[in-house]
């Protein structure tokens, strides 16, 4: 096997707007190995593997592949030199088949016209070489997440790429699905290849790596032997000198409160017209949290807004006694139901707005912001400022624009506004994606003084450590319909991890 | 506002005519003419006399209020191009109730005024609905009712409500009391100017303070969040188009009410298409629109004097107009288009975040 | 009354939809790389103009189509440049393009002819006899002795969906009008694929004016485009940004163009209708089709959307 690094990265420095996300950083990799970096959300792993990819150019730096300088000058270039990327937001076309996906920009021509038999046969002698299995004929848009993860990859290996970088890839995966990849990714390292995995899972780390890579704060802290360190001394470099955080204490079971939310037999349409949630029944009671697990696309989304009102629904859903299914957004808001969407960042604050005028959205037609249609500019001010002091969001000027905020920042704005209102039901999705870990412990206590308080939290998340951590209750998802309902005491990876792929309880 | 507020947000519309006037003298330079000559031309003819004066303002009145009924709609995220149509439906129908109802003027002022509104509303409900329930783009249909617009009021004013004295397609005269007096004598400028000044107060007022206005803008900017918060988005949509179309409806009314004392076929030069550079121009706020549309009435008032003066065709205006829109449209709606739904599927989502995202990959 | 319905009709719907038709493909070919073209209009305008131009200058009609869709071109080029290099709201630019047609045509046909409202005539476009068609049942009579342009814009409704649908090069473009992101991590070159798909729409929205002034009238007269470009834009989304459901849409509004031009002055059941009232038809029925079309789910997903 070739001794020289496959990939070999120097002196990486790149700078955006505010922030140095990549500092000088050093970083190789090996043909045959299966490399993992890692590092906390922001520390600049994903820039560098752009960098690698060609889709940013570095400020300072240089790049050797095979011990050869070059300058990536772009995707194409990459590719080219036998470098594919499967990235976090999966880059495919929802419209187009799995197979035009992974021909798009290399399409074989015939007559000038694409040639789809020899495509096809290509793209199935890769998919039977490494164990792939794609229905290369449906449209993506129909395709499961693992299943758009395969294309991804095969829209790689189709390039012939021999480097293989895969961003966070198991964070839509459930743990079987996990299993499954890493086997076929373990596979091509042994036949040559290296494959880069960008990941925060510790325990994956050192499952699956043969090295690691540390990144923290736009910095490269070490590079190591997996087989030589712990998941505890990567811990400690991960996060640095600070007190490592400890994780939350073991929540008591509090003794379930009376029933805030019954839902029966609610079934709620997708978006392309078959049903998202068939039929299902279920009850979140006050002082609880239920969490709602389950790969996403299985109806968690269509679920909440049908609950808060954003999607007509069919069926029965009281809260407080009451049937809310006809009522608006507005009233349910008024009736006590806060949301907290997924990527609240975007789809729960209006960017152009200020973060004065974000802070009352929602609450605004009435006193004490609003009188008689007319706004009280000065309450809102007060207002804006109390919220962001609570929940510890750094703002110079509560007139500038949200969108000047870092994504935590309007996450947190988003969910402390949501808080404030003492909501009885909060329909939280995803609260704490992309925050870093300071900024997601203080979305959860958040969440547990809304329970301590007497509210009830519907808590859907991807994320299975957060629900473990949090629910007293899990309700697992799975193709609209609910695959089990399991208690804390029982709650376990293999478990949730089963329901999720439809297994039965 | 602060100074360097101001300076900055006037900054991109002197660019902008900056930009359109170097264009238009070059245009002029190479048909033979002389900018220098043309614009002093265009200049005097606009502001040379009292009367000059008065008259620009008369021209800026009806521009004042369909820029107001396009930067409403913009301000909601709409693009109102129907702002003629709705000006020619209110125009007629202020003119029917001016002539065909005998009420002292008390009454019949605002009665006229109350009736060009209506109809202007009405023209623009339609694609507000449209827009709102089956997401149908409302540039197409009110520039589809434009054309309907014009139709209709041609066979109105040339069969049932034409003036059966004359052989020319208009109504009667409307009488006395529907009238709008002049204010000031010289240029004709009359009592609209306070019309429009009270709607340029209202327009500042809804946007700044009220809850309405709150919730129009933020439908505007974001529609998905808006919807979260419990806005009322159809509503909303609804609401902006039919208030548009009531400025716009508005114009029409003062322009017949002030001006022409009836309905004639064909008595709008396109003040409803101006609006549209007067409103971008303005960037859509009160007073910005109200000073755009004055200068763009002293354009179109001096371009009649330009081409009597030096031959420069009066057309010219029209490419200032392109030119300022483009510009001025630069910095505005960069995130948004009305009409446009993006995936929100988030397993299949580009990576489209904003900038202080991409600092934290 | 039924008499109504007969070769002539068909023969003037055939050519009442050429230019809608061309500006039609135009418009889909825009569309599906993602830019929405509201120019059309002004496209189609500016066709018009140098088209009759072309011919007044030269003599040959096959100039001013040259001129035509170089024009035509220019005002895309011109889209494709404001979109995408200095990321102007599509609809902005769309409405500064169509205001910019008018107010320069209008003022070179004052500056050039001294004249307003009209050009002098000119040499306009020959019709073709085509004696195969002229043999098939039921259309051949209308199919035959039609502008060439007519037969063009049949020949580019077929290419276009092969370019679209079977090659690689269609496939870049719907992957840039669909999902632009994932279009340039594989490398394609979005930006190069939107202007070559918009100045090609400027092209043929310029075609589609160039028969207006060379293949009708003979003539440019102001504005002479109407609103056609618009309802051209409705046929594409009535059509769902296909070529031959635009072309099938265009069909459509022109067959109920002509039906009215036949109508007017005619007597139904007593009642004569008002010409006024036949000539909105075509706007009116272009906001019901619009109206009809069941949600707009087949739109190029990333169509209008700016990139930041």
């Amino acid at each position: 096997m070739d001794v020289t690094p496959a990939v070999e990265m120097r002196q990486i420095t790149k700078g955006f707007p505010g922030v140095l996300a990549n500092d000088r950083i050093d970083f190789s990799a090996n043909w045959g190995e299966m490399h993992a970096l890692i590092g906390e959300n922001g520390a600049g792993k994903t820039t560098l593997m752009n960098i690698l990819y060609g889709l940013h150019r570095p400020d300072a730096g240089e790049t050797l592949l095979s011990g050869r300088a070059v300058k990536a000058l772009g995707p194409r270039h990459a590719i080219a030199c036998g470098i594919g990327m499967v990235h976090q937001h999966f880059m495919l076309v929802p419209a187009f088949s799995a197979l035009e996906n992974v021909i798009l920009g290399a399409e074989p021509v015939r007559f000038g016209q694409t040639d789809y038999r020899r495509a096809e046969e290509r793209v199935r002698a890769i998919c039977e070489r490494f164990g792939l299995q794609v229905d290369l004929h449906a449209k993506v848009a129909d395709l499961s997440v693992s299943a758009q993860q395969k294309v991804e990859i095969l829209k790689a290996l189709y390039r012939e790429a021999r480097i293989l970088i895969l961003d966070e890839p198991t964070s839509v995966l459930t743990p079987q699905e996990c299993d499954s990849l890493f086997a076929m990714l373990r596979e091509m390292a042994r036949s040559g290849m290296c494959i880069i995995l960008i990941t925060h899972k510790l325990r994956e780390v050192m499952a699956n790596s043969d090295r690691v890579t540390v990144l923290r704060q736009g910095r490269a802290i070490a590079g190591l032997e997996t087989n030589s360190t712990t998941a505890e001394e990567l811990a400690r470099l991960m996060v640095g000198e600070r007190e490592l955080v400890r994780p939350p204490e073991e929540r008591e079971a509090s003794p379930a409160g009376p029933p805030l939310l019954a839902v029966i037999n609610l079934s709620v349409p997708g978006d392309r017209g078959l049903r998202a949630v068939d039929s299902i029944s279920f009850q979140v009671h006050a002082g609880e949290i239920l969490g709602v697990a389950g790969v996403d696309g299985n109806g968690q989304r269509e679920l909440a807004e049908a609950l808060v009102g954003l999607r007509r629904a069919a069926g029965n859903v009281e809260f407080e006694g009451r049937n809310i299914l006809r009522m608006s957004v507005r009233r349910r808001l008024d009736a006590g139901i806060a949301y907290v969407p997924e990527d609240s960042g975007r789809y729960g604050l209006v960017s152009s707005y200020s973060v004065e005028e974000n802070a009352i959205l929602g609450a605004h037609r009435g006193s004490p912001f609003a009188r008689w249609g007319i706004l009280d500019r000065h309450a809102a001010r007060r207002h804006a400022l109390n919220l962001i002091e609570r929940v510890g969001v750094r703002a110079a000027e509560t007139r500038m624009p949200a969108r000047f905020l870092s994504g935590g920042n309007r996450q947190k704005l988003v969910l402390g506004r949501a808080l404030y209102r003492k909501p009885k039901l909060l329909v939280a999705s995803q609260p704490t994606r992309g925050l870093d870990v300071g900024a997601a412990q203080d979305v959860h206590l958040g969440l547990l003084e809304a329970c301590a308080r007497g509210g009830g939290i519907l808590l859907i998340s991807y994320d299975l450590d957060e629900i473990f951590s949090l629910a007293d209750r899990v309700m697992v998802m799975f193709q609209g319909r609910i695959a089990g309902m399991v208690g804390r005491a029982e709650a376990d990876r293999e478990t949730i991890g089963a329901l999720m792929l439809g297994a039965r309880s | 506002m602060r100074i360097s507020q101001i300076v900055g947000t006037a900054g991109v519309p002197v660019a902008a005519l900056g930009a359109a006037f170097g264009a238009a003298a070059i245009v002029v330079l190479v048909s033979g003419g002389s900018p220098m000559e043309s614009f002093a031309a265009m200049f005097s003819s606009a502001f040379g006399s009292g009367t000059a004066v008065g008259e620009t303002l008369v021209k800026s009145i009806p521009l004042m209020l369909t820029g107001l009924a396009v930067a409403l709609g913009l301000r909601a995220g709409l693009f109102n191009i129907g702002a003629e149509g709705q000006l020619l439906v209110g125009a007629l129908a202020a003119a029917w109730v001016g002539f065909a109802l005998d009420l002292p003027a008390v009454i019949h002022i605002p009665l006229c005024l109350a009736a060009g509104v209506a109809g202007g509303a009405l023209w623009a409900f339609l694609p507000g609905l449209l827009k709102a329930k089956r997401g149908v783009h409302e540039v197409i249909t009110t520039i589809m009712l434009n054309h309907v617009a014009f139709y209709l009021t041609h066979f109105l004013v040339t069969t049932r409500l034409k003036d059966v004295h004359t052989m020319a397609p208009q109504t009667p005269e409307m009488h006395a009391t529907a009238r709008l007096g002049w204010l000031i004598e010289a240029g004709g400028l009359h009592w609209g100017i306070l019309v429009a000044a009270l709607c340029v107060v209202a327009f500042a007022f809804l946007m700044a303070r009220s809850v309405i206005g709150f919730e129009l803008k933020a439908v505007g900017f974001s529609p998905d969040a808006a919807r979260t918060a419990g806005i009322n988005v159809s509503g909303m949509i609804v609401l902006a188009m039919v208030l548009s179309g009531a400025l716009a409806g508005a114009a029409g009314a003062v322009e017949v009410m002030g001006v022409h004392h009836k309905f004639y076929d064909q008595f709008s030069p396109g003040y409803g298409f101006d609006s549209i550079a007067v409103a971008l121009l303005g960037n859509n706020t009160a007073v910005g629109t109200a000073l755009a549309a004055v200068l763009f009435g002293a354009l179109r008032n001096g371009a009649l004097g330009m081409q009597l003066a030096t031959d420069t065709p009066k057309e010219i205006v029209t490419l200032i107009q392109a030119i300022v829109i483009v510009f001025a449209g630069m910095r505005f709606l960069k995130n948004r288009v009305p009409g446009t739904r993006g995936s929100r599927d988030p397993g299949l989502r580009a990576d489209t975040q904003g900038r202080a995202d991409a600092a934290n990959p | 009354m039924a008499d109504i319905f007969d070769t002539e009709l068909i023969r003037s719907t055939f050519r009442l939809a050429t230019p809608l038709i061309l500006a039609a493909l135009g418009g889909v070919l825009s569309e599906r790389s993602g830019v929405v073209n509201i120019a059309l209009e002004g496209m189609m305008l500016a066709g018009a103009f140098f088209g009759m131009l072309g011919s007044y200058l030269t003599g040959s009609p096959w100039v001013g189509v040259a001129l035509g869709m170089a024009a035509g071109g220019v005002f895309g080029f011109i889209h494709a440049a404001l979109t995408h290099r200095m990321r102007l709201n599509h609809i902005v630019s769309g409405v500064a393009l169509n205001i910019l047609a008018l107010g320069l045509t209008t003022y070179l046909l004052r500056h050039i002819f001294r004249e307003a409202g009209s050009s002098p005539p000119v040499t306009g476009l020959p019709d073709w006899d085509v004696g195969i068609l002229a043999k098939l049942p039921l259309v051949g009579q209308s199919l035959s002795g039609q502008n060439p342009l007519f037969y063009l814009s049949i020949a580019l409704i077929l290419g276009l969906n092969v370019l679209l649908f079977t090659t690689p090069a269609g496939l870049r473009i719907r992957a840039a009008g669909e999902h632009p992101e994932a279009a340039e991590t594989v490398g394609i070159r979005v930006g190069l694929v939107r202007y070559l798909a918009v100045t090609g729409s400027g092209v043929l929205g310029g075609l589609a004016g160039v028969y207006l002034s060379l293949g009708q009238l003979n003539m440019f007269t102001e504005g002479m485009s109407a609103g056609r470009g618009f309802i051209a834009l409705a046929a594409v989304i009535f059509g769902k940004w296909t070529p031959f459901g635009a072309a099938g849409a265009a069909l459509f509004f022109a067959f109920f163009d002509a039906l009215q031009m036949r109508l007017q002055g005619q007597t139904i059941g007593g009642l004569t209708i008002p010409s006024e009232f036949m000539l909105m038809l075509p706007y009116l029925l272009t906001i019901i089709a619009l109206a009809g079309v069941v949600g707009r789910a087949s739109a190029p997903a990333a169509l209008g959307r700016q990139e930041e």
